[in-house]
Parts: structure tokens; sequence; C-alpha cells
């Protein structure tokens, strides 16, 4: 599903370069459950980043389902990122002025599916994260595992392929913690891809797979 | 994402900076304000002069004695005074198949008196087809009899100010009146019709044009007003009585002929461009009002960096995001340029109601052209902001907390 090959990720800080990700070679497949751990600043984020169509690699192949995206322009990219892609951040990154309605309602929004479909599946979604009653508040009116369960709903209501995750837990405390990491592993029982980037020994042992990043280069997987 | 998502997003955005959409809302519907009072005055000045001129007559054109002209050679010291235009060249200008009917003016002031009241007016001698040519109403009696236009005849027709003033209690009509030391008996009372371009008809006293020759003791008349049969008769009329005149004054044309139409295509010509120019003046404060749409969007763009990298996150494309932000500045203009419409409704009706005889119409053609004069200031001023917004890296945008 996901193939990188010799990716290369620079970053021009003043006059030096900086190699954020260096050769990189992964390939990740279908409903695979993967955790990226490693120290910050080792570039976790920028390879979430690019497996994420927000980055491109400096050089190197990447292939999302066998085709090359390297070279895709704006609009192509964001099409793949809105039909593929589920994206749940550490800060939540929910509109404010939005209800969490509202708010799972943007992607498809940004698909042109029409309204009804739309309220239909919101519906549906607010209900599989157990917010029925709280589909209405805005972000400021919800706690942070609440806030983080509604940007879940919104990362899957494109029943995307790939969840990517980064530090979903980071911001919240340990037992809102361990409800959203166990939602984003029913998601993966279902079929999703979920990578999960985290600081957390204990969570990323949970993944079936685990990557470790140190300074741009990929660990040998044990 | 389809047009109605696209304008119901950059609503709800608006809702939530009040304060901001309502200073650009403010400043946009100044200048449409401005814009849509300054051309309404400008073009009704236009509309009340050129209805003005146009209520002198129909296809109207005037002669006047003397010529002006700017020709080379000796400055008139020896050259000759213009001929007078006498009554014998107003009916020769009957000739003319072009002509359908001509009034001789001749003008003077003289005392008018009745039973103890006098007063000094203005006395204008011509003849019966003056009514038909100037388009005068009766409110009383008749106006002058058409007769030989070298025939005397002491009868007046008076206006109402004179009326008023010299038959203040009784009747007019039938009644004795004296203009210098001859007696007129008043045959008509013309009806009131207001103040039209420099000559007041309810002051003016109007008998036969012969006997207005003899009351002032001379020949020569004021003008001669002429009627052509059409509009596109006029400028074939005008070269006629050119040529008329000219054969009856020894080969010189020496007289001035004025077409209605001429002086109504001044007219209109200045007073267009008077309200162009008012109007792009007032039109500044426009582009004042998209400058500060532009500041507003940019710190709008600046303020919602996170949401803008969430959006690419989510899959906006960048023509979706210039699209959620233009459709903000076009909203806001909008909403601008219809309170500031309505502000100019508003005080155009103040004026009406202030100055009730100046008809005051705001033109259509402006009402558009500020609509869309503000919709393309808020869109140039606001695609800068939003390609801007376009362009943001999403992963540093996010980064951003």
């Amino acid at each position: 599903m996901i193939q990188l090959n010799n990716i290369y990720r620079d970053f021009q800080v003043g006059d030096q370069t900086v190699q954020a990700l260096n050769n990189i070679n992964l390939t990740i497949n279908q409903g695979e459950y993967i955790s990226v751990m490693g120290p910050s600043g080792s570039g976790k984020s920028t390879l979430l980043n690019i497996i994420a169509l927000l980055d491109h690699p400096t050089s190197g192949q990447y292939l999302f389902n066998n085709q090359d995206v390297t070279k895709l322009d704006d609009n192509a990219l964001a099409k793949i990122r809105r039909e593929n892609i589920g994206f749940v951040f550490q800060f939540f990154h929910l509109i404010p002025r939005l209800t969490a309605a509202e708010n799972i309602e943007m992607p498809m929004i940004l698909a042109g599916i029409n309204r009804r479909q739309r309220q239909q599946r919101v519906k549906q979604a607010v209900a599989s994260v157990g917010l029925s009653d709280r589909a209405s508040h805005l972000p400021e009116q919800l706690s942070g595992g609440q806030r983080q369960r509604v940007a879940i709903a919104r990362a899957t209501i494109m029943r995307p392929g790939i969840l990517l995750a980064d530090e979903p837990t980071g911001n919240l405390d340990s037992h809102s913690g361990i409800e959203i990491i166990e939602l984003l592993e029913a998601l993966n029982k279902s079929g999703m891809l979920l990578i999960i980037i985290t600081h957390d020994h204990h969570l990323g042992k949970r993944a079936q797979r685990r990557i470790h990043i140190i300074d741009g280069k990929i660990a040998p997987e044990k | 994402m389809t047009i109605s998502d696209t304008f119901q997003q950059a609503f709800l955005s608006i809702r939530s900076q009040i304060l901001r959409a309502a200073l650009i809302v403010l400043a946009m519907s100044i200048g449409i304000a401005s814009v849509t009072i300054l051309t309404t005055l400008g073009e009704s000045a236009r509309r009340y002069i050129v209805n003005e001129f146009q209520s002198l007559g129909t296809n109207l054109v005037i002669v006047l004695p003397g010529r002006t002209e700017t020709t080379g050679g000796q400055p008139p010291l020896f050259g000759e005074t213009p001929r007078d235009l006498t009554l014998d060249d107003a009916n020769a200008l009957l000739k003319s198949r072009y002509v359908a009917a001509i009034a001789p003016i001749n003008v003077g002031s003289a005392p008018v008196s009745s039973l103890g009241l006098e007063r000094e007016t203005t006395i204008l001698g011509s003849t019966a087809s003056l009514r038909r040519v100037r388009h005068l109403k009766m409110a009383e009696g008749r106006f002058l009899p058409d007769i030989e236009s070298d025939k005397s005849l002491p009868v007046c027709v008076i206006g109402q100010t004179i009326k008023r003033e010299i038959f203040a209690k009784q009747k007019a009509l039938g009644q004795w009146m004296r203009i210098n030391d001859r007696r007129f008996r008043v045959i008509g009372v013309l009806a009131s019709e207001g103040e039209s371009i420099g000559v007041d008809f309810d002051e003016i006293v109007v008998i036969p044009v012969a006997s207005a020759q003899a009351l002032f003791n001379t020949e020569s008349l004021f003008r001669i007003l002429v009627e052509a049969k059409s509009k596109s008769a006029m400028y074939k009329a005008v070269g006629d009585i050119g040529k008329i005149i000219e054969i009856r004054h020894e080969g010189e044309e020496d007289i001035t002929i004025i077409t209605q139409d001429s002086v109504i295509g001044a007219f209109d010509e200045i007073l267009t461009a008077l309200t162009l120019t008012v109007a792009s003046i007032a039109a500044i404060s426009l582009a004042v009002a998209g400058v500060l749409v532009m500041n507003v969007m940019l710190v709008s763009v600046a303020q919602r960096t996170s949401e803008i990298g969430l959006l690419k996150a989510l899959g906006a494309s960048e023509s979706q995001l210039i699209g959620l932000f233009l459709a903000e500045a076009a909203i806001l203009c909008l909403a601008g340029a219809v309170i500031g419409m309505l502000v100019g409704q508003f005080v155009v009706s103040v004026l009406q109601i202030i100055y009730p005889e100046f008809p005051l119409l705001i033109p259509g053609w402006a009402l558009m052209a500020a609509l869309l004069v503000s919709l393309t200031t808020g869109l140039i001023f606001g695609v800068f902001p939003a390609r801007k917004a376009a362009r943001l890296d999403a992963v540093l945008a996010l980064a951003k907390h």
C-alpha cells in the first residue's frame, strides 16, 4: 500500500542543511498496526508528514497504491489525502467556531458530498465515538478526550484506508489516553492501516510492528 | 466542495469575527453610499437641466442678431454694427419648408399699472405662435390672437405674479392695464410654470410684437424662435435660415443660430463629465475600503494558520482554500454594497424631502456600477490574502499552535 524507496528529506536551517530523513526504505501493507518511536527531532513527524502527502521528500520514490505520488500536483494530492488518509493530531486541531458535528462534517464538505448524506454519516460517526449527546457542542465545551474522539470521527468519516496519529495521547490524561488508543485499535481491527507516532514505550509496544527512528534513519526492526 | 458549502463556511467564519467583519462592511458601505449619492446628485442635475431645455420647445432653433465668432483679420474698429433682425426677416423664414412656425420676440422693460397699483416688469412682444413654440399653457382666457404680425392691437396676456400684484383682489380678465402710457386689455392669464431657464413667465406681460415695437420705439427684434418640422429638419432649417437672412442682409450672414439640441448636448456633456468626476473622487473611498479588506483578510489568514493547515491535511486543495477566502471577501463586500446603497437611498430620500422641486433619482447604472465595483475591489484585494493562505506550508501551519 505504501512503499518508500530511498527517501531523503533535507531542511535548510541557516547555512546548514539538516537531514531529517536519511535514506528511508519502508513498505507498509494494508491493515497493519505500526508504531513509530524515536527521540525528539529524530524525524518521526517528518516521516509521517511525507506518508500523509503533506510534505515532499527532497529525493526518493514514494509509491502510494503503486502510484508514484512525488510528481503529482496539489489538486491530485489533496484528492488522495481526502479519500485515503485520516489524520489525528496531538493538539486535536478542531475548528473552534464549529460544533463537534460540523467539525466531523468538514472532510465531506471538502469532498463535495451532498448535505443529506453528510448529516446521516455524521450522525453515525458521532454515535460510534459515543458523543451523540455532545454533537452540537463547541470544542471548548468538550474535554480533551472528547475532543480527540471528535478528531477521530473526523479522520475516519471518509472511510480512509490509512489512519495517521501523531502523539494522539500526548495531550491527554492516562485514562482518556487509553480510551483513545482502544478506539484507534478498534478501527485498526476493522481493517484500517494505523500508524501511531508516540514517545510512550508502553503504547508503542501495543503495535504489532514497531519502527524506531534515530537521526533520520530507521533502526533495524526487531 | 459545492459553491453553497463554500459560501456557508465563509459565512460561518465571518460570523465568528463580527467586529472585524463590521469594520469592512462599514468602510465599504461608506464608499458605496458616497458614490451612490454623488452620482445621483450629478445625474439628477443633468436630467434637470436637460429637461428644462427640452421644455423650452420642440425642435427649437433660436436666431439672434449679430454674429459671435472668432475670425482673423482686423479688430472690428471699423466693422459695421450688425444689422437688426426685423419682423420682415422673421416672416421671410417661413419660406423654408423645414420651418413649422416662427415667433419673433421683442423685449423691453416698462411700468405696468392698473387702478393705482404699479410695478416695473418685462414686456414681451410676440405673436400667437409663441404659445405653440414655447409650449405655454393658459390659466384663463386666451393667448394673443392670430393676426398679421405687423398689426398692433391693445391686448395683453399676463403672468400669475403680475395678476396677483396688479389685480390684487379682482378679476384680471377683461380689465384694462396700462403699460407705459398705453392701455391694453387683459385677454388671458398664463398658467404658472415656475422658473424656466432665465425667463420667469409669471412676471411677464405678453403683447403683440407690433405693439411692443411701437411701445419701445424700435424696429429690431430681440430674437426669433423657430420651430422646425422635425428633429432631422432642424439642421436643414438652420441652413435655410442662414441663406434667407444672408440674401436679405446683402450677403452678410450676420446672425447667430442656436439649436436646442446643441445647447442640450453641451450641457449634457458638461454635466455628465461633472458626474463622472465626482463619482471617481467618491470611488477613491472604495479603493481605500479595498485596502482595508485586504488588511483584514491578511490578519484573518495569519490568525487561522493552523486551521488552514488542518484543512489541507483534511484534503482541501489550494483552489478550495482560495475559494473560501474569496467567498468571505465577496460576502463582506456585497453586504457593504447593499448597506451602502440603502444608506444612499435614505440620504437621497431625505434630500428629496428638503428639496422637493429638484427631482432626484438614483440612476440604475450607478447602482449596478457600485455593486460591481465593490465586488471587484473585494475580490482583487482578497486574492492576495487568499493565495497566501492557499500556499501556506501545511506542515508548518499545523505545527503552529
